[in-house]
């Protein structure tokens, strides 16, 4: 069986919507961050699977972006979620109410 | 040439708006005297205008463009001939001795610096009226004038009647004016230009039909600044306003403004005998019906002013048969001895504390010399007593109507100048002669400043000479302009026995006059109870009837509208829809509970609405492309 651009963007697709689950979900902050990760990636996976299949690489190029993009994202959400840990020594989302309307 | 025309413009505009810098501020005389002053030089200027014109020329000029849009352009434009400059002369006359006047009566108003401001910017938009040289322009003066006379009929704002009045003035005048705005639209719709010498020049080759359209709306628009029935309650009412402002205003220059117009087009009216025939008969009616309202008033102003409003009449008959020159003539005499005759009762009035009914009054010739011998000139020159000016121009109104053949219009003239001299006489008679009735309500008369007296005097002269010395001059100037029309009665027996017939008639009327009330005042309660002295009396009910027919219906369909209509519809719908939004806000504020994991969750359901928006319409689009090609 020949693996087509269908395969990949399924692919794309599943993870995309384990990724929606995880945020919808998870009440821990870290996984939290996992489950961004894998939204990300899932996007990732999609562009290099387009660019692939028609020949044009501007599609690699933005995941390259979108990789650049995440490894700040984690490393300044991390920090922050560093921060929160020492301060009150949890990372359960729904004790984070202090935006509330 | 054009200097003086500006001048003579805007002199006027000038001292109004001085006056109006100190508008909120205790009084400061310097305000009456420069606003008098620049009225003099705007008098000045259009003397010297005058004289030019009488040498033959006429003044044209195009200040500025005003509205270009298109097809449509009318400028700023002013013209000064041979019609506009008599109208210059009486407005400027008129208002400089009324702002001197003023000065003395309004010494101890608080309003003294606002008055003087309202006053100069009334002159300021008549002398836009008579200068256009477009009927937009003349209409912005129209409208200005009506601006003015409103703020000055409710002056003394505080009280309940002059506030009436004023809006009784003002809404009837809309009125009209509405009329004339279709009459203007007309004119453009019909010529394309409101240039008064190119509608003159294409107005006969419109139909007759569409022209007649013209000629009414404009009348009708006519109608409703001169006063004339239907129209007519406001200027009795609009005696509320201080005397020299019914003297300048509602007698001399605005309500004649609706002559003035009618004069100014008679290339249109000239091309519609029958419209002009129709006008003659309602200002024949008009001349009667106000004299009869004015023989049994007990309000010396109203008398006056029904007066006003019947020569008024006079002069539309004379407009309406093609007599355009005699109507401009009366209107110039009226002007002088009427505003004569409105400062003199000012002066009574002052005399009498603001008593304004004549049976209270009584043998004031003593205490008030000079005033009694101005008031019984311009009742004289009124009454049309040769060699004054009444005699000149009314009497040549009745000519021309016995010269056109029009015998019932003539009778009805003739009856109301008997009319005319007997309330007139019966006015000085009751105010001037006989016991001092007044004694009885402790007043003590005094006479007027002598500045006051002073500044009558030039009204006097010419309220004597205006009809004797203009006569041959007037008739030589504007017929360059308007038709020249003699109106002489060839048959040299019937023409004295007119004239003198007339005079011993309106002699007769005087003596009748004094008669009834020089001596002591017997009031007749038969004559005064029967049903005509209570039909005249009451101004013919048709206060009450307008009351009736028109104000309170419109107060009952106002009170639908607000209970019904703006409470129920209108505002239940601006409130229902805040209460929609309110209650939305209610119920969704749960939504914003600070917690990051159900904000996420939102954030989801947002992004899959917005996808699924995205597809349907991307479907949709591409679905209605595809039917299209």
């Amino acid at each position: 069986m020949e693996i087509t651009l269908a395969h990949y963007l399924v692919l794309s697709g599943v993870l995309f919507a384990i990724g929606l689950i995880g945020v919808m979900r998870r009440k821990n902050l870290l996984m939290l961050f996992f489950a961004t990760e894998i939204l990300l990636n899932a996007t990732n996976i999609g562009f290099a699977a387009i660019a692939h299949f028609h020949n044009d690489l501007t599609g690699q190029m933005f995941a390259f972006f979108i990789i650049a993009i995440a490894a700040s994202e984690v490393a300044v959400g991390l920090g922050l979620l560093i921060v929160w840990y020492k301060r009150t020594g949890k990372i359960d989302l729904d004790i984070m109410t202090s935006m509330r309307g | 040439m054009e200097i003086y025309l500006y001048i003579a413009l805007f002199a006027p505009l000038a001292g109004s708006l001085f006056s109006a810098l100190f508008g909120a501020s205790p009084k400061t005389s310097v305000t009456g005297m420069v606003a008098s002053g620049l009225l003099f030089v705007s008098f000045m200027s259009s003397v010297v205008l005058l004289n030019y014109v009488m040498a033959g020329h006429t003044v044209h000029v195009e200040m500025m463009t005003w509205i270009a849009a298109g097809d449509f352009y009318v400028p700023f434009g002013f013209v000064v001939d041979q019609v506009s400059v008599v109208m210059m002369m009486v407005v400027s006359v008129v208002s400089t001795i009324v702002h001197i006047y003023s000065i003395g009566y309004m010494d101890h108003d608080k309003g003294f610096n606002r008055f003087f401001s309202y006053l100069s910017a009334f002159v300021f938009s008549m002398m836009i009226l008579v200068m256009s040289d477009n009927f937009l322009g003349l209409f912005i003066g129209w409208e200005g004038v009506g601006l003015c006379s409103w703020l000055l009929i409710g002056f003394w704002y505080h009280k309940e009647s002059a506030t009436w009045a004023a809006n009784e003035a003002f809404i009837m005048n809309r009125i009209a004016d509405l009329a004339m705005l279709v009459g203007i639209f007309m004119i453009y719709w019909n010529i394309g230009s409101l240039q008064y010498d190119v509608v003159f020049a294409e107005i006969s080759n419109l139909s007759i039909p569409i022209v007649t359209w013209i000629g009414i709306f404009l009348f009708v628009g006519a109608m409703g600044k001169s006063a004339q029935f239907p129209l007519h309650t406001w200027l009795a009412d609009a005696m509320e306003g201080p005397t020299p402002v019914s003297a300048l205003i509602h007698a001399a220059t605005m309500v004649t403004a609706g002559v003035y117009l009618v004069v100014r087009a008679n290339p249109i009216y000239g091309l519609i005998p029958e419209v002009g025939v129709a006008i003659a008969s309602l200002g024949a009616f008009v001349a009667m019906f106000a004299a009869t309202m004015a023989l049994v008033n007990r309000d010396m102003k109203r008398i006056v002013a029904y007066s006003t409003l019947s020569q008024l009449g006079y002069m539309f008959v004379a407009a309406g048969l093609g007599a355009y020159w005699v109507a401009l003539f009366h209107l110039m005499a009226h002007a002088f001895f009427k505003a004569l005759l409105f400062l003199g009762a000012g002066n009574v009035m002052h005399a009498m504390h603001d008593e304004l009914d004549p049976f209270k009054m009584g043998g004031l010739k003593k205490s008030m010399k000079v005033t009694w011998i101005l008031m019984t000139l311009a009742s004289v020159a009124l009454a049309g007593i040769y060699p004054l000016a009444g005699f000149f121009s009314k009497d040549l109104i009745l000519e021309v109507a016995f010269v056109e053949q029009h015998y019932v219009l003539y009778t009805v003239l003739l009856l109301t100048a008997g009319l005319t001299a007997f309330y007139s006489f019966r006015l000085v008679a009751l105010i001037f002669h006989g016991n001092e009735r007044h004694l009885k309500y402790g007043i003590h008369p005094h006479e007027a400043y002598t500045f006051m007296l002073y500044a009558m005097a030039p009204l006097a002269v010419l309220a004597v000479i205006a009809g004797m010395v203009f006569k041959t001059p007037y008739y030589e100037m504007v017929t360059q302009l308007l038709p020249a029309i003699e109106y002489h009665v060839h048959n040299h027996t019937t023409f004295w026995i007119m004239t003198i017939g007339t005079q011993l008639f309106v002699i007769a009327a005087i003596a009748f006059a004094y008669k009834k009330y020089a001596k002591a005042v017997r009031v007749d309660v038969k004559v005064e109870s029967g049903f005509f002295y209570q039909l005249l009396y009451n101004q013919y009910y048709i206060p009450k009837i307008y009351d009736e027919v028109f104000t309170k219906p419109y107060r009952e369909l106002s009170k639908v509208a607000w209970k019904q209509i703006d409470l129920k519809i209108v505002d239940a719908t601006v409130d229902g829809i805040a209460n929609v939004i309110y209650r939305t806000g209610e119920k969704t504020h749960t939504m914003q509970n600070g917690n990051l994991s159900s904000m996420l969750r939102w954030m989801v359901v947002g992004l899959v609405v917005l996808l699924v928006l995205a597809i349907a319409f991307t479907v949709g689009y591409n679905a209605v492309t595809m039917r299209a090609m």
